[in-house]
């Protein structure tokens, strides 16, 4: 019983770790500045763990291999030194792991999250609901209407709840429910939340950020290929969670502004 | 000898035709008739990004627009629900049922009438799932989801009332389900036009209803036979 | 005595122990049943599931699941399985019944209110379950039940107004129970000890109970006004949890000033301790098994009780891990990974100590010594794929995604549930006076173990893809691809599901036929094992015992073999 253990633990390690290695599922390539950061502390922490993960499982085959031998007279043995070299081992192994990796990740981390946007940003409003985005660009004016949830009315399209008819600043105001923007342009987006909690991912762009009612979260990145991505959300918002997403659209700079024209209201 | 049998021959032929009278002892042959339009700038319709449903965008090859305000040549104001609100006498609650489809991510029609205790089907014809959602006040409110393949919803209104209708998934779907007591009403098309016909000599208040517009009330006088023309104008404005 | 007042609301620490194990079977069942309902759902979202749509005809109209059926499954789920059966099974269950025994004494220490924490749980199973019988449904919001979602009503889904408030008043009075429960395991441990039983020498099933219900008495004592909390917010108009001017379902919601993340914060501090408090028995169950069944000593037991501590501690530190991506403040994401990651150090000195204890061992291979050395595989499994979630930059990718379902379900679907295993089947004759049947437990451990991987390893690698989770079916291009997959792990889920079958059916045989059991069938050496199987009413015969010695006796010459027991008062030849 205890060899078939030890042959199972084996093969499972062995699998699980070769379709790790071999990439068979993986992060689609990644289209944004900052993501290279979060890509190498993912392979770096893949390798780490890989590692610990095959040792520690070929040692519990290892161990339980010798273990079920049923030679008589076999005395017990104790593991060489006790307990003190295992502490130290995970200690100072997975202690000097951690430190490294909070110190460089905290640094990735930073300039997506706490570091502020460019100021050349290219600044668009992202409103969540039930179940779709809507993305708000400010128009000519390049100021965007003020919201009035009270004015709120989806089957005419007013999402945002603007009110064009006192606010002349919100008359221009361009509402796509694409989210559209140039490639290699600093973008910042302004998130808020029409109902319940959302959240904003698009796995390509390495980035992810919730919505909260009641919030405005600024949120910044910078696209470096051109294409056509999903945003999806991955905070469950009622029914129909699964099927809330919208595109990212990243055109050329002439592209966008064509698009951009062809919205004007 | 059939003398003998003539008398309840007779008597079932005055009982006849005395259940085949209509409930108004004289014919019911009025009409009341005319069109819906407007007056100033009605607000622009925008068009409806259905990109987070590829299955429903993919069957529109042009965008489809928003109906809150939908005109037509000459002004006309379409998706007006003109009815008798006062004067109509009682009928009987009509079996045929009212059919409303979701069909491309859309509700057809816009504006569904129909009478109180009258059938309404609702059917999925997407690919994808629905969750219609009327958003009754004074009838009980209700939500159900119809996945794709599911068979038609059957359901009546007890009570009549103007009852917003959305779609929990997909916020762009916007409708209507128009509750009333009377048989005589009409949904204005591209022409703005409405016909009432079979009514009987008397006095009514005709109504009509629009989702942005609001409601206008006349009071009418059918004669025996023949037409009466009513107009309503609504008010437009650009927001 | 009346049959109510010796079966029903008895009074004895041995029947509770058993009524909470029971209550735990019926969850353990319900859930699985429920997880079996998802995951065909989700690898076949469009069919229609036989007799489905009589039972359920308006959550799955001709049998094909709504997604908010599918929601609903998922939010009770989690609820069932998180609360009434990992924190259950383990800590009120099996602590229950042996840690007055393990230490010595005659019964816990207040044992009225231990059989009023059985009964407030099982009415909470009650009123938990009873929202599958209201017009809605169950809630949708997860078993994390997050605001606004679950605090405005109905407005917001399906399930959203009576099911929420069910699910709140369930949890709460859960809460209760655990507080009574955890007052009394940390009373017993400190005042009842037997003559000779120093804190030294308690178990280390007992040190993982004591320490657990110290984390519960802080972690439950939070849960529970934040449901209260939350109720109100429901039935009373206020607005803890809810922001001005929310528009749901075309309607402006009345509530203002309310904070959603206050609820997230709440939650988590109860969450985050809540994980521990599902594994750190089986942590215990474990390392009480492993020597018995290896017949040497666990490697460096001092260290484990310090390990223990030290996560019970750093518990309360971590619980912004789970909201990195919230809307908190940033910076506290890199403040509260730090004790994340230290948290790793003391639960991997732990799994190397076990692993050093099976160094040179003679390793007799009972179904429980299987579940032992299973855990310690799909631990290690579990473990290391927090690291990846414990840095707030692989976090913004993996968030959300199927990555973490993985992660928590090694650790406590899988993990937490074969310390439950092993201790069923290491204390099954003791606690029925009858051996369970290791043919078909062995059975049992190779179908699960080889099913446990097939299903929540491949969710490791959907997460990496950037699979969501908490989705109710897969059907646009974004996602269609990892359909395969997610149909592999629906075939593996059932078939470890069936697997299943062959403990209840183990369970119900040896309880009425399996074959007698002695007082000490594994040779092992705590004091349970020094009286009768099953123990008589007062544990010890009225001969309370003294302890001579710790429980690590292994691999010694003894007296009875290679072990001394705690209550032999032989002394240790070492000595």
């Amino acid at each position: 019983m205890g060899k078939l253990f030890a042959v199972i633990v084996v093969v499972i390690a062995a699998v699980s770790a070769t379709i790790f290695i071999l990439h068979v599922w993986w992060p689609p390539p990644d289209i944004s500045v900052h993501g290279a950061g979060i890509d190498r502390e993912l392979g770096q922490t893949m390798v780490a763990t890989g590692v610990l993960f095959v040792a520690a499982q070929l040692a519990l085959a290892w161990f339980v291999w010798q273990g079920s031998s049923r030679r008589e007279g076999r005395p017990i043995k104790q593991f060489p030194g006790g307990a003190t070299p295992l502490v130290v081992f995970a200690v100072v192994l997975v202690g000097i792991e951690i430190l490294s990796l909070t110190f460089v990740g905290s640094k990735v981390w930073a300039n997506i999250y706490i570091a502020p946007p460019d100021s050349g940003a290219l600044h668009i409003d992202v409103q969540a609901e039930q179940f779709a985005y809507y993305f708000r660009h400010a128009g000519v004016d390049a100021r965007f209407g003020g919201l009035h949830p009270d004015l709120i009315d989806d089957g005419s399209g007013n999402f945002f709840g603007l009110d064009p008819a006192n606010d002349t600043t919100a008359r221009d105001d361009i509402v796509a429910s694409s989210l559209v923007i140039p490639v290699n342009q600093p973008i910042l987006l302004t998130l808020h939340a029409k109902d319940v909690g959302h959240s904003f991912y698009v796995p390509d762009l390495r980035i992810q950020q919730d919505f909260v009612p009641g919030l405005v979260i600024p949120l910044h990145f910078t696209a470096t290929h051109t294409g056509k991505y999903e945003i999806v959300c991955t905070q469950l918002c009622g029914l129909g969670h699964h099927t809330m997403r919208a595109f990212l659209e990243v055109m050329t700079r002439d592209q966008y502004d064509q698009w951009l024209k062809a919205q004007a209201p | 000898m059939h003398t003998r049998y003539l008398w309840p021959l007779a008597l079932a032929a005055v009982a006849s035709s005395a259940a085949r009278a209509p409930a108004h002892p004289a014919a019911a042959a009025g009409t009341i008739a005319g069109r819906v339009t407007f007056t100033g700038t009605p607000p622009k319709m925008r068009a409806i990004d259905m990109a987070k449903e590829p299955s429903c965008a993919a069957q529109h090859q042009t965008p489809v627009m928003t109906e809150t305000v939908v005109t037509g040549p000459d002004n006309a104001v379409a998706n007006v629900v003109v009815y008798i609100s006062a004067g109509d006498a009682t009928s009987a609650t009509p079996t045929e049922a009212v059919r409303y489809d979701q069909k491309g991510c859309e509700y057809i029609p816009h504006v569904a009438v129909m009478q109180v205790g009258q059938p309404l089907e609702i059917y999925n014809n997407d690919q994808t799932s629905h969750n219609i959602h009327p958003l009754a006040l004074v009838n009980p409110e209700w939500n159900k989801s119809q996945p794709p393949g599911t068979p038609p919803i059957h359901t009546s209104y007890a009570t009549s009332e103007f009852i917003p209708v959305k779609c929990n998934v997909h916020p762009w779907m916007h409708g209507y389900f128009v509750v009333l007591t009377t048989p005589h009403y009409a949904v204005t098309g591209n022409d703005g036009g409405f016909t009432l016909a079979g009514l009987a000599p008397g006095k009514y208040t005709v109504t009509a209803w629009h989702e942005k517009f609001g409601e206008q009330s006349q009071e009418v006088t059918v004669a025996a036979t023949g037409r009466v023309t009513v107009s309503f104008v609504f008010k437009a404005l650009p927001y | 005595m009346t049959f109510l007042r010796r079966y029903v609301f008895s009074l004895d620490h041995k029947v509770i122990g058993k009524q909470y194990l029971g209550l735990a079977l019926l969850a353990v069942c319900t859930g699985m049943v429920l997880s079996w309902l998802m995951r065909l759902h989700l690898g076949w979202p469009n069919a229609a599931v036989p007799g489905l749509g009589t039972v359920s005809p308006n959550g799955a109209p001709g049998g094909v699941m709504t997604p908010e059926y599918y929601l609903s499954l998922m939010t009770m789920h989690g609820t069932i399985m998180v609360f009434f059966v990992l924190t259950t099974a383990p800590f009120a269950g099996f602590g229950n019944f042996l840690l007055p025994i393990q230490v010595g004494a005659e019964d816990m220490a207040f044992p009225r209110f231990n059989m009023m924490s059985f009964w407030v749980t099982f009415l909470a199973f009650v009123v938990l379950v009873s929202a599958f019988f209201v017009h809605d449904g169950p809630p949708i919001s997860g078993w994390t039940a997050y605001a606004p979602l679950s605090a405005v009503g109905k407005d917001a889904g399906p399930g959203q107004g009576t099911g929420q408030i069910l699910w709140a008043v369930s949890i709460a009075l859960f809460c209760v129970g655990q507080l009574l429960g955890a007052l009394n395991f940390i009373a017993t441990t400190l005042d009842l000890r037997t003559k000779g039983m120093s804190l030294a020498r308690l178990p280390y099933a007992t040190w993982a109970w004591f320490i657990t219900s110290v984390i519960g008495l802080i972690a439950f004592s939070v849960l529970l006004p934040a449901c209260i909390l939350l109720i109100l917010d429901q039935v009373a108009g206020t607005s803890f949890f809810v922001p001005a001017g929310l528009v749901i379902s075309d309607r402006l919601q009345p509530h203002a000033g309310g904070s959603p993340l206050l609820w997230q914060h709440l939650f988590w501090f109860f969450g985050h301790p809540e994980v521990y408090i599902a594994i750190l028995p089986g942590f215990g169950i474990v390392s009480h098994i492993l020597p018995a069944v290896a017949r040497k000593p666990l490697l460096g037991p001092r260290v484990f009780i310090a390990c223990l501590v030290a996560i019970g501690f750093l518990s309360y530190m971590v619980w912004g891990h789970h909201m990195f991506l919230s809307g908190m403040n940033p910076f506290s994401a890199t403040l509260f990974s730090v004790p994340t990651l230290i948290i790793t150090i003391p639960a991997t000195v732990a799994t190397l100590l076990w692993i050093g204890t099976l160094y040179g061992s003679k390793l007799r291979f009972s179904t429980a010594a299987l579940f032992c050395l299973g855990f310690i595989s799909v631990f290690v499994s579990g473990g290391l794929s927090g690291f990846f979630l414990a840095q707030p930059a692989v976090d913004v990718y993996l968030h959300g995604t199927y990555f973490v379902v993985g992660h928590f379900h090694f650790v406590m679907g899988v993990a937490a549930m074969f310390g439950i295993f092993a201790g069923t089947y290491f204390w099954f004759p003791k606690m029925f006076g009858r051996m369970m049947n290791e043919t078909l437990g062995k059975w049992h451990f190779v179908g699960t173990f080889i099913g446990v991987y097939c299903v929540f390893m491949p969710m490791h690698y959907l997460g990496l893809e950037g699979d969501v989770r908490r989705y109710s079916a897969f059907t646009d291009e974004y996602m269609k691809g990892s359909l395969p997959l997610h149909r592999f792990i629906t075939v593996a889920a059932l078939f470890t599901g069936a697997c299943q079958l062959l403990f209840l059916y183990n369970l119900v045989h040896s309880r009425f036929r399996g074959p007698l059991a002695p007082a000490n069938p594994w040779e092992a050496t705590s004091l349970e094992w020094s009286t009768a199987s099953p123990p008589p009413h007062d544990n010890f015969g009225g001969q309370p015992p003294t302890v001579y010695h710790g429980p690590n006796e292994y691999g010694v010459a003894g007296r009875s073999g290679d072990y001394i027991m705690q209550a032999s008062s032989e002394a240790d030849p070492a000595a």
